[in-house]
């Protein structure tokens, strides 16, 4: 296991989200480092998106602490983490459907700039994920892809030292799917990288580090190659797949 | 987006200028009869802005802005009475009723009260509005010198001068003050919607959570056009009770909570012309009714917002851009085609 560069951004101690009797997520402990990029695998109801969800202030855990660049933010309002610098996406597309593609992104960028800065990161972001074309049409008439890449774009134009991305591939085609993984590479160059992902594929492209959920714990965290070897997460997770 | 936050600034200096010729030429032709009545639709126009600005833009569906628009009478109308003179009156009008309107908001967003709760709570506030102050005409309710009179209401006392109390504005000369402030509003409206502040609200009304996700504090924004929205409303109501003379409990009744929604549902949402001339269009409509005795006005009222809601479901305004839109991009197609090339040539 390498442990890489520098600080800890992201760090949980004792994190439990319970619902009722349901022990969703339980007692995850769980550290990310700078510039690290980290995916989150796992079978449906492992506790990865609800892990997700109180990292990013969606949820309120029952127990436990979430610390960001050494700061207690558990049970934070959402606004207030990303006001960390933190950006998101989750896993339903979230993004303004009555406006253009342009104004979902300048609403990004000018909570961080005043207008001039604002229009042209704007402009920068739509030019490096290729938005061109749909730049004024309303997002609520495009097709799930492009909505997924403007709301990405939305992440990217608020320049975020941490990203939290929910299924970033969900729904894609093969090429939007490569080029995420190519966009996830590029921003990994600025930010470290919590990525929860259910595809395989992706995730090979992607990935250093694989944190692995199984009901709601850490079953192992290693190399993509050394959880495929292992019998236990195979069995898990893989056992049906690979 | 530059070019779209001019276009959308200058159709809203259009439709100001429309208005101003109206506020200096209808005097001329118009009957005095006549130009009272407007300053009453001019009224009801700007609380239909209000709820235009709050709803179409804010997402807020406030069924009772009603109780903004009338608090501001009873407030401008007692202190008045009390001060001796409408400056300070209309100053404080539209204070009170704001601050009335902050603490309500700060409950509700910072409560996270969902939309149709929402709803329930600002019509229940405008009920009890009701409720109260017609049990209040015993000589035992008065504040300073005004008596609340109960379902009588109170004689507003006329606006003056500002240097001057003690010379009144004669009717004729309300509805230029009435104008002005429906411009004036509608001018900053225009201008709010375009700036941040405007277009992170309009994000909120379109995905609070993705607002929230890019760190915008989605409750603060709510409550500032919560609290705007009802300053407005309350410079209405200060119109209104100088175009009638009087401010009764009335004014708090579900029926003007209903209507207020629907002048808005008519006009459309996500404008504000559409809403203040659907207001308008709709006042001159009851008061048609109001002469004949075939009809009941409520069953036509009902009628006319059953039709909308099924077959014009974004109102008058949004409806008639969409229309030309559709038109500008079938006929001229040379003009398209020309631009094309001038794109290919910067090639």
């Amino acid at each position: 296991m390498t442990r890489q560069r520098g600080d800890v951004v992201v760090e949980t101690r004792g994190l439990c989200m319970h619902f009722g009797g349901v022990r969703a997520v339980d007692e995850v402990d769980f550290t990310l480092f700078d510039r690290e990029l980290r995916c989150l695998i796992g079978p449906n109801g492992a506790g990865k998106s609800t892990f997700f969800k109180c990292l990013t202030g969606q949820l309120t855990p029952t127990a436990g602490d979430v610390m960001i660049r050494g700061q207690a933010m558990t049970g934070a309002e959402p606004f207030e983490i990303a006001s960390l610098g933190v950006g998101i996406k989750t896993q339903v597309p979230n993004v303004f459907d009555g406006l253009s593609a342009e104004e979902n992104i300048w609403i990004s960028a000018r909570r961080w700039h005043d207008d001039r800065r604002a229009r042209t990161l704007t402009a920068e972001t739509i030019e490096r994920l290729r938005l061109g074309d749909i730049r004024r049409t309303q997002l609520g008439r495009l097709a799930h892809g492009q909505r997924q890449w403007v709301e990405l774009g939305m992440v990217v134009a608020a320049e975020p030292w941490l990203v939290l991305l929910d299924e970033p591939a969900a729904g894609m085609t093969h090429e939007e799917t490569y080029r995420t993984a190519e966009l996830i590479e590029e921003i990994n160059k600025t930010a470290a990288l919590i990525v929860v992902e259910h595809d395989m594929q992706f995730i090979r492209m992607i990935s250093r580090q694989v944190t692995l959920f199984h009901e709601g714990g850490i079953l192992m965290e290693d190399t993509m190659d050394a959880i495929s070897a292992d019998k236990r997460a195979r069995e898990v997770y893989l056992g049906h797949r690979a | 987006m530059n070019s779209s936050l001019l276009r959308q600034m200058r159709s809203t200096f259009f439709f100001a200028l429309l208005g101003v010729v109206f506020m200096f030429a209808a005097p001329q032709v118009l009957q005095l009869f006549t130009i009272i009545n407007l300053t009453t639709a001019i009224a009801l126009a700007v609380l239909a802005l209000s709820l235009a600005l709050i709803w179409g833009y804010g997402g807020i569906l406030c069924f009772g802005q009603v109780a903004f628009f009338g608090l501001g009478a009873y407030v401008y109308t007692i202190s008045a009475i009390n001060f001796g003179g409408s400056t300070w009156a209309v100053l404080m009008a539209v204070l009170v009723t704001s601050a009335f309107a902050a603490a309500l908001g700060y409950f509700i967003f910072y409560g996270r009260v969902s939309d149709v709760y929402l709803g329930v709570i600002t019509l229940t506030v405008t009920l009890i509005f009701f409720s109260l102050i017609r049990r209040t005409s015993g000589p035992e309710y008065k504040i300073g010198n005004a008596l609340l009179g109960g379902f009588n209401g109170v004689s507003s006392p006329p606006i003056n001068l500002p240097w001057d109390s003690g010379s009144f504005l004669f009717p004729e000369h309300v509805f230029y003050v009435a104008m002005a402030v429906l411009i004036l509003c509608y001018v900053f409206v225009g201008w709010l919607v375009n700036t941040k502040f405007g277009r992170v609200c309009v994000a909120i009304r379109e995905n609070e959570l993705r607002a929230e996700l890019l760190g915008y504090d989605t409750r603060l924004y709510k409550l500032g056009i919560f609290t705007i929205g009802a300053g407005i409303a309350a410079l209405g109501g200060v119109l209104f009770c100088n175009g009638v003379g009087r401010i009764t409990p009335d004014v708090f009744s579900l029926y003007n909570a209903a209507l207020t929604i629907i002048w808005v549902i008519v006009g459309g949402r996500g404008t504000l012309i559409g809403p203040i001339g659907a207001t308008f269009a709709l006042f001159y409509l009851t008061s048609a009714l109001g002469g004949q005795s075939l009809l009941n006005n409520n069953l036509v009222l009902g009628i006319i917002l059953i039709i909308f809601v099924l077959l014009v479901p974004k109102g008058v305004a949004p409806t008639v851009v969409d229309w030309i839109a559709s038109r500008r991009k079938k006929t001229p197609r040379r003009a398209r085609r020309r631009r094309g090339a001038r794109a290919e040539g910067m090639e």
